[in-house]
Order: structure tokens, then sequence, then C-alpha cells
């Protein structure tokens, strides 16, 4: 090796996950290093300029489920993290007319009642249950996911405590539980609403970074799983990092360097190093060996053990279920700087939903419709865009007057039926998009300035995420909780013995929570024998 | 008002107008609005006091719009009812209006309202907050048909020992023979339907007109009621008079059972006090085979009046068993000084056997003393919780005072 002494905690990537792992061993006096590819921090919580004076939020885009208890143990405002809810979001129809949400009850109930009055009122229980169930799961977010078929006295207490959360849900609660990890968001929709536009527009969140259907059994979870963030206490509500995503990793990487952690960026791992059954760290790229005591591979489960360890020091099974996880490309993102404010003739001057997040597929049927394109191994001609324009709420992504668009894109293949990705394709994709966002903003295309376009291929080259997989992994019910993400590996240890898993594969999953860093570290540290800060 | 689409620019502003707004703007001496089911609506018009005293000395006039009224239809409709309501509906005479209560398969309160029986075939239901979800929920299978009519009607309650004054001068021939939870068409120079009901526990009356005729109406009341002590009032001195009277109110004394977050929130019939609304003997309900459970194995908590010691309302207190205050046994949901009972009154929830009738407890009372807080622990007395139910609110022909 060449570095004399072996550092505790080695993390192999600097995405907020590994970040927020990092931050929690080095709190706890570990001497913790963590190692990133790229020149830069983040993983895909990031912010990059690509244009002058513009800021992108690369890959995820709106924040919501990051986990409060980190923001606050973590000290993540001190360190420049600020959170801004934005207000609603609407869907414009093909016909000229839209859905908006408001935040104001009054309001939303006025506008979802010009499409149904029926479903205005459906919205509110269509809310208590959702509420409902997020109250039952978000608890289980912090904490290491029982194992079902132990003995030990923690699992134990935890399956213990698991059944009395599930318990207090009462007997109608625990069936709807069930009901809503397993069926589809359409099916589930359709149990509250009778409008075409309100279930397209609250479906949509049931299929992002999914590659499934909305008529797919699993999406309902999907749909809650975007529920059941909160800023500032109000649950669903979802809003900007100001600054760009890159500012909560650049605030966990603030936080992790104030607790005495180290960051090496444009520090590729090509091997994790295992001796004897145990990881003793790791060959970086350009073939320097760090030592470690520990290793945390914030890589995605296929990444770590597929492309990153000797298969000789793994077990047979435990390979092939690796090989199986399910880790599907579905999404692609375009990233647009505008030289001002296009106009959407279908949302009301002066609406306050252009500030919130605007889609165009106004029925679950264009959904699924799209779907099968990604199916067929194509892009969906007439894909389901996520566009927003934080430029509006914050002000540092771009000049005065200027703006900037995040658009998130379901379904993109990560393969082509018709050949490889390359620069047509990857043209052809993003001229659809634009298309798509034309036909309901008439000078849209005249204000583009520039357009990053990125498809899961190229998000995978450029993040590391397999397939370019938004979730490190699909969030159905086959991998999660203890399944997560594999049996008997949900708890973030590994057959290689101070190896763990804290990415986003691990429990709850991904959408920028922090939690299966948090949870990561806790483990190590349990088996430690330490506690880890409140 | 028609029931055309709204303008889709809500979010400037979310809330509509009832028909009698400018009116109640021109007598909003205190700019106090607050929200109820969509619709801006005055909490207090000049001080609570005075307008709280129209209603026990004189006659008080009460915007109603917002109350969410459906019409209900169809040869079903009956049945319907029956199903859905804890009471009978079948025994309900054209003519006549009953309050009642509907409940969830579990037995708990969804809201309660008041049923209209306008005529053989037509009914009309009304509540606090919409329920267009749970009815229509609730239909599945019968042949009924279910309108939503809250924006077609503009209704006002008048309450009060004139209130039977100022409408006779207003013109409503024989209108001291109506009898309570009956209604009847009358004219005053516009139509109306007027029921002897309310949520104050007194004489009183409610009118149900056209929205075209509001103003009309309004003014008519005024120019008659104003010798005979009529004032518009807003919610806040509504609410003490209803905690006089024991009534409920949703999402204060209890949470709809189409609302509640946590499962062991939504309250029973039972619970509540109101079992002599539930009518185990008329057949199938929605929340029967629940309730007679309840009713088999005992109910857990109640909610009681209670009679609280010293002048300071116990509002949110915990309650205790004991002084030292080790044992909390429930929690008051309503609290007022009673002006017109001249004592401290209060609903609470509180734990079996601590709320059967004498029950005595200790109420956690926490004043703000100029921004010194004390705390009270006060003596209080589980009561029957209708603190006020004067003769006049039941005797027909009504008085004219």
């Amino acid at each position: 090796m060449s570095r004399a002494r072996a550092v505790d905690a080695l993390v192999v990537g600097a995405g907020h996950n590994g970040l927020v792992a990092a931050c929690y061993l080095a709190r706890a006096g570990l001497s913790t290093t963590v190692v990133e590819r790229n020149p830069y921090v983040g993983g895909a919580a990031v912010s990059r300029s690509l244009y002058p004076q513009f800021t992108y939020s690369n890959c995820s885009y709106v924040c919501s489920l990051l986990r409060p208890e980190i923001m606050r143990t973590l000290e993540l405002p001190r360190h420049g993290l600020q959170v801004i809810p934005y207000e609603g979001g609407c869907t414009m129809m093909r016909d000229g007319g839209h859905l908006a949400l408001y935040d104001n009850h009054d309001a939303l109930y006025r506008e979802i009642a010009r499409h149904s009055k029926h479903d205005a009122e459906a919205y509110e229980r269509y809310s208590r249950d959702m509420i409902r169930q997020c109250k039952f799961i978000k608890p289980l977010l912090l904490r290491e996911p029982p194992d079902p078929t132990s003995f030990k006295p923690r699992d134990l207490m935890e399956l213990l405590y698991l059944a009395r959360r599930f318990h207090g849900l009462g007997e109608r609660g625990m069936c709807d539980t069930l009901r809503f990890w397993t069926m589809s968001a359409a099916d589930f929709l359709d149990e509250y609403f009778e409008s075409e536009i309100v279930k397209a527009h609250l479906a949509g969140s049931s299929i992002i970074g999914t590659a499934l259907g909305p008529r797919s059994p699993g999406t309902a979870y999907v749909l809650l799983h975007h529920y059941m963030g909160d800023i500032d206490d109000t649950v669903g509500a979802w809003g900007f990092a100001r600054g760009g995503m890159g500012s909560i990793s650049n605030a966990l990487a603030a936080s992790l360097q104030e607790s005495g952690g180290e960051v090496r960026t444009g520090a590729g791992v090509e091997r994790i190093l295992v001796r004897g059954g145990r990881a003793v760290g790791v060959r970086l790229q350009n073939g320097e060996e760090i030592a470690a005591r520990l290793v945390l591979s914030n890589m995605d489960l296929k990444r770590t053990f597929l492309e990153s360890i000797d298969l000789e020091w793994l077990p047979e099974e435990f390979v092939s279920r690796v090989r199986n996880f399910k880790i599907r490309g579905s999404s692609g993102k375009l990233n647009i700087a505008l030289d001002g404010l296009p106009s959407f003739p279908a949302i009301p001057a002066g609406a306050p939903c252009i500030r919130g997040d605007m889609h165009v597929t106004d029925t679950i049927e264009m959904m699924e419709r799209a779907y099968d394109d990604w199916k067929a191994g194509r892009w969906s001609r007439a894909p389901y865009i996520d566009m927003l324009i934080p430029s509006q709420i914050d002000p540092t992504m771009a000049p005065h007057g200027k703006h900037y668009m995040s658009v998130f894109v379901q379904y993109c293949p990560y393969e082509l039926a018709d050949g490889p990705w390359n620069d047509e394709r990857r043209r052809a994709f993003g001229d659809t998009v634009i298309e798509t966002i034309g036909r309901q903003s008439p000078d849209f295309k005249k204000l583009i300035l520039h357009a990053e376009i990125r498809t899961p291929w190229d998000i995978e080259r450029e993040v590391g995420l397999t397939e370019g997989n938004i979730f490190q992994g699909e969030l159905t019910m086959d991998q999660l909780l203890f399944n997560r993400p594999i049996p008997g590996y949900a708890q973030y240890r590994t057959p290689i013995r101070g190896l763990y898993l804290c990415g986003s594969s691990t429990h709850p999953g991904g959408g920028v929570m922090g939690a299966p860093g948090a949870n990561a570290a806790r483990a190590v540290l349990r088996d430690l024998g330490r506690r880890m800060a409140a | 008002m028609s029931d055309r689409p709204d303008p889709p620019a809500h979010y400037r502003e979310p809330l509509l107008q009832t028909p009698f707004h400018a009116r109640a703007r021109a007598l909003s001496q205190v700019d106090q609005f607050t929200p109820w089911s969509g619709y801006t609506t005055v909490d207090v018009f000049t001080t609570v006091e005075q307008e709280y005293f129209a209603i026990r000395n004189a006659a008080a006039l009460y915007d109603l719009t917002p109350m969410s009224k459906y019409r209900i239809g169809g040869p079903d409709a009956v049945d319907f009812l029956d199903r859905l309501l804890t009471r009978r509906a079948s025994g309900l005479a054209p003519g006549r209006l009953a309050y009642c209560l509907w409940c969830d398969d579990d037995g708990h309160l969804v809201d309660d309202g008041t049923l209209f029986r306008l005529d053989e075939t037509e009914y009309r239901l009304c509540a606090a907050s919409r329920q267009l979800d749970w009815l229509a929920a609730s239909a599945i299978g019968f042949d009924v048909q279910i309108d939503e009519v809250t924006a077609q009607i503009a209704a006002l309650a008048l309450q009060g020992p004139t209130s039977c004054s100022v409408l006779k001068a207003a013109g409503l021939v024989g209108i001291e023979h109506l009898k309570p939870f009956q209604l009847g068409r009358y004219d005053c120079g516009w139509p109306l339907i007027v029921s002897r009901s309310g949520f104050t526990g007194d004489l009183g009356y409610e009118l149900w007109m056209e929205p075209d005729h509001a103003l009309g109406v309004w003014d008519r009341l005024h120019e008659v009621g104003r010798s005979r002590g009529l004032r518009a009032i807003g919610s806040k001195a509504l609410n003490v008079a209803r905690i006089e009277a024991g009534f409920i109110a949703p999402n204060i004394d209890f949470i709809p059972a189409s609302h509640a977050l946590r499962a062991n929130r939504a309250r029973s019939p039972l619970e509540l006090g109101l079992e002599r609304f539930v009518d185990f003997d008329k057949g199938h309900f929605t929340g029967r085979r629940a309730l007679l459970a309840e009713r088999e194995r005992g109910p857990r908590r109640r909610l009681v009046g209670l009679d609280v010691g010293g002048n300071k309302p116990a509002h949110d207190a915990l309650l205790y068993a004991e002084r030292a205050g080790r044992r909390e046994v429930g929690a008051v949901t309503s609290a007022v000084w009673s002006p017109t009972c001249k004592r401290n009154i209060a609903l609470a929830m509180v734990n079996w056997p601590h709320c059967t009738e004498g029950s005595a407890l200790w109420a956690d009372i926490y004043l703000n003393r100029e921004l010194v807080w004390e705390r009270r622990m006060t003596a209080a007395r589980v009561v029957d919780r209708v603190f006020f139910s004067p003769e006049r609110r039941r005797r027909t022909p009504a008085v004219d005072a």
C-alpha cells in the first residue's frame, strides 16, 4: 500500500449518501476519506455550470425527501443549504385546458371542481390516505429494516416496532398498506377519481424514475415514495435547493471537512481490495492504493459487486441475486438555458403553478403508451415530462431575466432497439422532448440558448448509476424493506466483512433522502460498538 | 349565483362570496372574516359580546349559505337515507326536518347535519362540511339522484327571543304556529322556505331562499328587525351559544371519520353522547354492527358537559382524576364563560368511568397574565351538557316577545 496508515473508513463515491455516511462516521471520530471519480462531488445531486452564468441541477432537480434529522445533525443549513418550497404544479392539456394544484385549500378545491366536483372532494380522501401511509412509513426510513428470518434480539425488537406501527394503522389501514405497496397507480387512482386529467396529473409521480407504466403493479408505491417527503413539516411539499441540488452535496462535503473528513475528487476506484474475506481498501484508477479498515460503497449494488470486486470472494447465490437486481434505465434529462421565460398559453397569466412542476400528459393512457415505446426499445414518442423552471424562485440559477429549465423525461431506454446511443440519436431524443414542450409553448424553441441532453446511457457514464437508474434500483415491493437490495443483506452489510453499502440500492431507496447513508453509518458504528450522533 | 364553472383564476381569489356578502362587508367594523367551505364569512362584526346577546336577548342574523346542501331524490331516496343515517328517514313526514348523523363502517361519526323532507319525493341534506364524496360512495346500488345545491340556495339563521316577532313583522303570516323541526313556505315579499331550527338552542328559524332574493330578504329583516334588536352576528358569537346548547362542532369536539389520519381518533355517536339519534331497530344502516358491539361493550369515553370552577375558560385543558394531576382522564374540547348561565362551562371528552354525571375532575388551566403564565388546577364536575335550553325554544305558538 502506498499510504503508510490505513484510514478507518473509506467511502467510494461522493454522492449525497456517501457524504452523509462519511459525515456521521467522521463525527463519531473515525478517520474518514471519500473518494470520487468525478472532479466534483455530488453524484446525482450536483450543480454544474455548462453554459456561462447558468447553473444546472444536472440530475436530480427537486428536494423533499432529504431527511430533516440529517440536515439538522450535520448542520447543513450552516454549511450553506437552503431548501425553498415551490407552490403546486400543473398539467397542460392537449385541448388547451389545464389542471393546476394550489397550496391554498379553497383555490385547490375550486380548481379540481372545474374538472369534477366529485374529484375535488375525493382529493381530500386521497390526501388523507396518502398521509396515513406516510405516517406509517416515515419512521421506518431512518431505521435498518429488520430481518424477518432472524431471532437476534435487535431484529426481533425492530420487527416488533414495525408490527406496532403497522398495527397502529388499524385493520383497514393495514390492508390498505399491502394494497398500496402492490397495486398499480392507475388502479389506485381509479378508487378515488373520475376525471382523466386529475388522474393523469397525480399518476406522474408513480412512474418517475421507474421502468414501469402507470398500469403496472407496484407503481402506487412509487407515488407514495414521492409523497412522503416534507418541507418544514408540510407533507408532500417539494422545493428547490438554493443554488441547485449540488448545494446539498456541497454542504455535506463542507460538514464532512469540518468534522475532519477528507474528500478526494478525481479519484475513481478501480477495485475494492479484499483479503481473506475482508475489505482492506481500494485501488484507484491511477494505481494508487488506499488502505482502509472499513469500506463503504456509495455505488449501486451492481457496480459494487459486479464491476469493482473480484467475484471469488462472493457466494454464488449472492452474485446471481445481484445480477437479478432490477436497476433499469428509464429516464432522460434535459437541462436548458433560456433567454427568457417561455409562455404557456394553457395557463392563466400570473398563475403561480408555472413556478411548480409542469406536465403535458393529460391521460394515463398517454403515459402507458409512452411506456410501450420504452418496452419496444425506443424513447417515448410522446414522453411524460416533469418540467420546472427553478430560476423563477431561485435567483442564483440564471442571469436576471433569463431562465434555467429542468426537464425530466420518462421514458427513455438504456439500450435502443435500433443500435447504440450516439450523438445523432441523443439529438433526436432531445428534439422529441423539445417538440413536446413546444406544442404547449410557442416561443419556447427560440428561447433556447443551450441544452444539455442526457440519456440513461449518459447518466450511467457520467454519474456511474447502472443503466442510469435514478433510484439505484427499482422501488418495487420485491426490492424494498428487508428485500432491499437483496434478501439477507438488507442491513447495509455484505458477504465481505468490513464492506458496507450506503447508496440508494439499500433501504429506503432513492430520491435524495440521505437515509441510506445515515443508516449505513449507524450499522458501521454499531459493528464498532459505537453510537451515532443524533 | 349560478353553477357555471369558475374562471380559472382562483389563486387570486380562492374564496367565494355569499349572496349576502355586500351587506356583511358593509356592516363589518373589525374586518374579521374566516373561510368556511370555500366562502368568506364573518367571524366578528362588532364585538362578540354584543353579538352574543343579540342571540339570547333579541334576534341574531347569521349567514348560513356555506352549509353544504344536497338535493336527494329518486325512487330509492328513502332507502338510501335509511342506509346512510343512524335514524329512521322513512319516519320523517313531509314538511319536517330532523337532526341526523352518519357513520362509517366502524360506527365512527362522519358528520352531523339536518335532513329536510321538502315534499313526498324530495329530501335535502345540510351539513357543515362537504359530503359529496361520502354520499356518492354510500349511494352505490341505490337508484338515487344526489345534487349539490349549495350555491343555488342562500340561507340565513334568525335566532333569539324576538325572532318570531321579526318574521311576523316581515309578513310571514302564521309563522308563530310553526313547530320545532317543522318547515313551511312563506312570503316576505320574496318566497322563503322557513324551518324552525338552529344551532343556538334557542327559539329560532332558518330561512332558505333563492340567491337572487338574498339581499331583498336581508334588507327586509333588518328594516323590521331594527326595533326588535336584530343584528348580524359572526361565527364567534354563534360558537358561544352552541356550547351553551351542548351542540358539537366538527374538528373541535370530534374529528370527522372521513378526515381522521390516526386510526383511533374518530369517535362514535355513543362516545359523543348522541345515542338518542341512533335507531338500532330500523334495520341496517352504515356502522350499525360496530355501534351494536360498542353498546354491548360500553363506550370507553364520552363527550360530557363540565361545570368548571372559577371564571377562566378551560381552553384545551387536560383533565385529571385528582388534584395532583397524575392520572390523565380526558381533555376539554370547547370551553367558554356562559354569559347567560353565569357559569364557566366546557365540553370535554372524558374516559370511562370518569365521564359519569357528577364525577369530580380537575382541569389544568393555563392562564396568560400579561405574558406571565400561571397554571391553575381547577375543580370541575361532569354535568349534563345542555347548559341552556329555555322554554321558548319549544313552545308553540312561539313566544312573541
